[in-house]
C-alpha cells in the first residue's frame, strides 16, 4: 500500500456515492431500540420504489441516543427520531414530498449546534463496518504522513504542543507520557488502548469504538511509531460485544490492506494489534491491574512506581492511553498542534466527550470544547430536567463527586472541576433533580466501589465495606452526629492510604455530598440523647 | 554498591543503593509496623501499615516498596500516621471474626502485637460478623478464614519459596478468600507438599498446625528468610 493506492480507495468510495443518503444509526443504543430491522426496512423501501439514486447506510452514534432510533437523510440533513420499522416507506416517500410518519428531530437544537466534533467527527457519518468509508473520510492519511514525513521525536513534539491530556480520568499530559515511553529502554515495547470503561452510566468509549473503530487503530499505530512499539492491545470488556465485533472486523480489514502488520506503507514499520477481552471488573481499568489481566494474572493493581512507561507488560516499557485519547491523535496530526491548542480552555485543550444521562430531557453522547459551563451542557444542550429543578450534576463516576446546582457556572476543565470537589473523569455526567436524595446517591456509588474493590489492600477492602455499612445506618435513622464525623474521618483515611485509584477516590462521592448537602445527612441523624 | 544517606525521624541514616526505607529503618533499629511484609518473599504493598510521610510530598508512601533516595526526609511516626494505622487495625478486627480468647495463635499473633503497638484499645467500627469456614481436610494443617487478614504471605511463600503455588486469592473485596489449588479443600489440593512454610508465614491463627496447643503455635518466621538466604549463598 502506498499513498496513491490509499487515495484511489478514497476516490472510488466517493464516486460510488449516491446523491441521497439515508443514514441509520446502528450503534448499540439504537440497535437495542430496533434500528437493525429499521435499516433493513429502509433498504427494502428503497428497492420497492426502484430508486438507484438513494443509498441506505448503517452509521455510528449520532448523539441523541435517548431519542433513538435516529435516521438522517442527507444532503438535506433531515433528522427523524423514535423511528419504527413501519415508518421506513414513508421516509423514502418523503423524498418526493409528503410527510414521513416518524417525528422530526431538530438538527439546529443546541444539543447539536453547541458541540464541537473532533473525536466524533466521523461518528454518525461513516459506516463503521467498512474501512473504505473511513479512508474516504481521510482516514490513515495521518499515519502515512507520520511514517514518511516525520521522525518519532517530531510526532511526540506535535502531541506535546497540542496540549492533549489523557481522557481516561486523571488528565496526565499525553505528550509527556509518550516521551517517557520513547526514552525507556526495552527489547520490545507495547501500546495498550484502555477500553475497559467500568464507570456506571458511561458509554463514551464504547460508542467511539462502535462508531469509528479505525480511528483508534490509526491513533494507536501513530503512537506505536512514536514510542517504538511493535505490538498493541485493545483491552475491552466482554459486555461490549458490538464494540469487540467491530474492532475485530476493523483489524482484519486494516491488515488486509497492509495498514497494520509488517511494512506498513512500505516504511519499515511493523505494528500488530490484538484484542484482549476483560471480564468486566472496574478495577481492571486501573493500568497496573489491566496489565496483570492482559498477562493472564489476577487483575489487581500493584504499587507504582515503577510506572508502565518504564516497566509495563512483561516488564517492558508500555504506553497506556484511553480510547478517546487515541481518537484525538489522527486529527491532531492532520491539523497540527496549533489548531488543537487553540480549542478549549487554558490548561485543558481540545474537546471532551460526555455521556449525558440522568434526569434530563435529552440524554446521549456529546462532544464539547473544554471550558463550556455545566449550565450550558445541562440547560441548553440537555434541555434541563423534565420536572422540577436541577439539584446537582455528578461527574467522574465513582471516582468523582456531585456538583450542586449553585455551581452550574463552573467551566468544564480539569482544574475547575477539581476545585469544586469533583473530577473530569472519563466522561460520565449524571444530572440529578430535586427529588434525588444525595445520601442515596453516595450510597449507590459506595455500594459500587465496595463490590468492585479488588480486596488487595485493607483500607479499600475493609474501608468501603465499613463506609457502606455506616451509610446504611445513616439511611435507616440509626446513626448519630458522632457517626457522621467518624464516616468523614474514615473517608479521608481511605483516600490517603489506599493502594490504587479505586480506593483513593471511592470516598469522593461521600465527601462531596457531605460538603454540599450536609443537611440531608443530618436529617437522618437521630437525636444524640437517644444514642446508647 | 553506592551508599545513600537520608533522614528518618530526624536521625541521619546510611543505606545501600536499592534498599527500601523499611530495610534501612530496621537495620538502624527504627521500627515501622508491617503486616504483609515477610522477609524472604516479594513485597506487595498491600496492608498499608508501613506508610510513611516523605517531606515535599502529600502522598504517603509504603516503606516496604519505596527505595531510599539520597537526602530524602522520612517521618514514620506522625500523629496522622499513628491514627491511620490504628484505623487500619480496627478495620481488620471488624472485618472478620477475631476472637482472641479462643484462637490458637493467642499470644503469638502479629495482629495482636500490632494492635498493642499502635495503641488500639477498642474498635470504633461495627463488627461485620461474616460467615467464614474452617477447612481441616489437610491431615497436618488447617485454615480458619475467620482469622485471615488476606496478607497473602501464604500465597507468596508457597509460590516463591516452596515453588508450588498451592495458595491463591479468589473473589473480590470483602468476599475475597485465600484458596488452595482450584478452590478444592486443602486436603485434596494435589500441589501441596505439606512443607509447612505457609504455617510459618501466616501472621495470625488463620493457618495452623492441627493438634498444636496455643503454646506450640509460636512461629519462627526468620526461617523463611533463612531458607532463602541459604539457597542464594549455595547457588
Ligand atoms: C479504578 C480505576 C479504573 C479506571 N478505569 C479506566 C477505564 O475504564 N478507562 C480508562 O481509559 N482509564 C481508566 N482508568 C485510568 C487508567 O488507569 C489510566 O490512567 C488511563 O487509562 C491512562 O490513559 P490516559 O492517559 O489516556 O488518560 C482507571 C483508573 C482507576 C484507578
Ligand atoms: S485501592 Fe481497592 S482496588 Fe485498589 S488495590 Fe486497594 S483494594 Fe484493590
Ligand atoms: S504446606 Fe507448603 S506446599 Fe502446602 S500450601 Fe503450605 S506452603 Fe504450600
Ligand atoms: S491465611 Fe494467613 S498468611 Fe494467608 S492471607 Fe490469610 S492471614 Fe495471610
Ligand atoms: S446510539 Fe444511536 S444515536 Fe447514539
Ligand atoms: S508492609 Fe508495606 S504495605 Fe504491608
Amino acid at each position: 500500500m502506498d499513498i496513491s493506492e490509499l487515495l484511489t480507495i478514497a476516490e472510488h468510495e466517493r464516486t460510488m456515492r449516491r446523491p441521497t443518503c439515508i443514514r441509520c444509526c446502528t450503534a448499540l443504543g439504537c440497535q437495542s431500540a430496533g434500528s437493525l430491522s429499521l435499516k433493513q426496512r429502509l433498504e427494502e423501501a428503497v428497492a420497492e420504489v426502484d430508486r438507484t439514486d438513494i443509498e441506505v447506510i448503517g452509521v455510528g452514534c449520532m448523539g441523541m441516543c435517548g431519542h433513538g432510533p435516529l435516521v438522517r437523510v442527507d444532503p438535506d440533513g433531515v433528522l427523524y427520531e423514535h423511528v419504527h420499522a413501519a415508518d421506513a416507506p414513508s421516509i423514502v416517500a418523503a423524498l418526493d414530498g409528503g410527510d414521513a410518519t416518524a417525528p422530526r428531530g431538530d438538527p439546529q437544537h443546541p444539543f447539536f449546534t453547541l458541540q464541537k466534533r473532533i473525536v466524533l467527527e466521523n461518528s454518525g457519518i461513516i459506516d463503521p463496518e467498512r474501512i473504505e468509508s473511513y479512508i474516504a473520510a481521510g482516514g490513515y492519511q495521518a499515519l502515512y504522513c507520520v511514517l514518511h514525513d516525520m521522525t518519532p521525536a517530531e510526532v511526540i513534539d506535535v502531541v506535546t504542543r497540542s496540549g492533549l491530556r489523557g481522557r481516561g480520568g486523571a488528565g496526565y499530559p499525553t505528550g509527556l507520557k509518550w516521551a517517557t515511553v520513547a526514552k525507556s529502554h526495552g527489547d520490545r515495547k507495547y501500546v495498550v488502548c484502555n477500553a475497559d470503561e467500568g464507570d456506571p452510566g458511561a458509554f463514551m468509549d464504547r460508542s467511539i469504538i462502535e462508531s469509528d473503530p479505525h480511528k483508534i487503530l490509526e491513533g494507536m499505530a501513530i503512537a506505536a511509531y512514536a514510542v517504538g512499539a511493535d505490538q498493541g492491545y485493545v483491552y475491552v470488556r466482554a459486555e461490549y460485544p458490538l464494540a469487540i465485533q467491530r474492532l475485530q472486523r476493523a483489524i482484519a480489514q486494516a491488515r488486509r490492506l497492509g495498514l497494520l502488520g509488517a511494512q506498513i506503507f512500505d516504511a519499515g514499520f511493523t505494528f500488530r494489534i490484538d484484542i484482549r477481552v476483560g471480564a468486566g471488573a472496574f478495577v481492571c481499568g486501573e493500568e497496573t491491574a489491566l496489565m496483570a489481566s492482559i498477562e493472564g494474572r489476577r487483575g489487581q493493581p500493584r504499587p507504582r512506581p515503577p510506572y508502565p512507561a518504564e516497566s509495563g507488560l512483561w516488564g517492558r516499557p508500555t504506553l497506556i492511553n484511553n480510547v478517546e485519547t487515541f481518537a484525538n491523535i489522527p486529527p491532531i496530526i492532520r491539523n497540527g498542534a496549533e489548531w488543537f491548542a487553540a480549542i478549549g480552555a487554558e490548561h485543558s485543550k481540545g474537546t471532551k466527550v460526555f455521556a449525558l444521562t440522568g434526569k434530563i430531557r435529552h440524554t446521549g453522547l456529546i462532544e464539547v470544547p473544554m471550558g463550556v459551563t455545566l449550565r450550558q451542557i445541562v440547560e441548553e444542550m440537555g434541555g434541563g430536567v423534565p420536572e422540577g429543578r436541577v439539584k446537582a450534576v455528578q461527574t467522574g463516576g465513582p471516582s468523582g463527586g456531585c456538583i450542586p446546582a449553585a455551581l452550574l457556572d463552573t467551566p468544564v476543565d480539569y482544574e475547575s472541576l477539581q476545585r469544586v470537589g469533583s473530577i473530569m473523569g472519563s466522561g460520565g455526567m449524571v444530572v440529578m433533580d430535586d427529588a434525588t436524595n444525595m445520601v442515596d446517591v453516595a450510597h449507590f456509588y459506595m455500594e459500587f466501589c465496595k463490590d468492585e474493590s479488588c480486596g488487595k489492600c485493607i483500607p479499600c477492602r475493609a474501608g468501603t465495606a465499613q463506609m457502606l455499612h455506616m451509610l446504611n445506618l445513616i439511611r435507616s435513622g440509626q446513626a448519630t452526629a458522632a457517626d457522621l464525623a467518624r464516616l468523614e474521618q474514615l473517608c479521608i483515611m481511605v483516600k490517603e492510604t489506599s493502594l490504587c485509584g479505586l480506593g483513593q477516590s471511592a470516598p469522593n462521592p461521600v465527601l462531596s455530598t457531605m460538603k454540599y448537602f450536609r443537611e440531608e445527612y443530618e436529617a437522618f441523624v437521630r437525636d444524640e440523647g437517644l444514642a446508647g | 554498591m553506592a551508599a545513600r544517606t537520608f533522614t528518618i525521624d530526624d536521625q541521619l541514616i546510611s543505606a545501600r543503593e536499592g534498599e527500601t526505607i523499611l530495610q534501612a529503618a530496621r537495620e538502624h533499629g527504627i521500627s515501622i509496623p508491617t503486616l504483609c511484609h515477610l522477609d524472604g518473599v516479594s513485597d506487595v504493598g498491600a496492608c498499608r501499615l508501613c506508610l510513611v510521610e516523605i517531606e515535599g510530598s502529600r502522598a504517603l508512601r509504603p516503606a516496604c516498596v519505596t527505595p531510599v533516595v539520597e537526602e530524602m526526609v522520612v517521618r514514620t511516626d506522625t500523629e496522622r500516621l499513628r491514627e491511620y494505622r490504628r484505623m487500619i487495625i480496627e478495620l481488620l478486627f471488624a472485618e472478620r471474626n477475631h476472637v482472641c480468647a479462643v484462637c490458637v495463635a493467642n499470644g503469638h499473633c502479629e495482629l495482636q502485637d500490632l494492635a498493642i503497638a499502635v495503641g488500639m484499645d477498642h474498635v470504633r467500627f461495627d463488627y461485620a460478623f461474616p460467615r467464614c469456614d474452617v477447612d481441616i481436610s489437610h491431615p497436618l494443617f488447617g485454615i480458619d478464614h475467620n482469622r485471615c487478614v488476606l496478607c497473602t504471605r501464604c500465597v507468596r511463600v508457597c509460590d516463591e519459596v516452596e515453588g508450588v503455588h498451592t495458595w491463591d486469592v479468589a473473589g473480590r473485596g470483602a468476599d475475597a478468600r485465600v484458596i488452595t489449588d482450584m478452590r478444592q479443600p486443602w486436603g485434596e489440593a494435589r500441589s501441596c507438599t505439606s512443607c509447612g512454610k505457609c504455617v510459618l508465614a501466616c501472621p495470625t491463627g488463620a493457618i495452623f498446625r492441627r493438634g498444636a496447643t496455643v503454646g506450640e503455635m509460636e512461629r519462627d518466621r526468620n526461617k523463611i528468610a533463612y531458607i532463602v538466604a541459604a539457597r542464594e549463598q549455595r547457588w
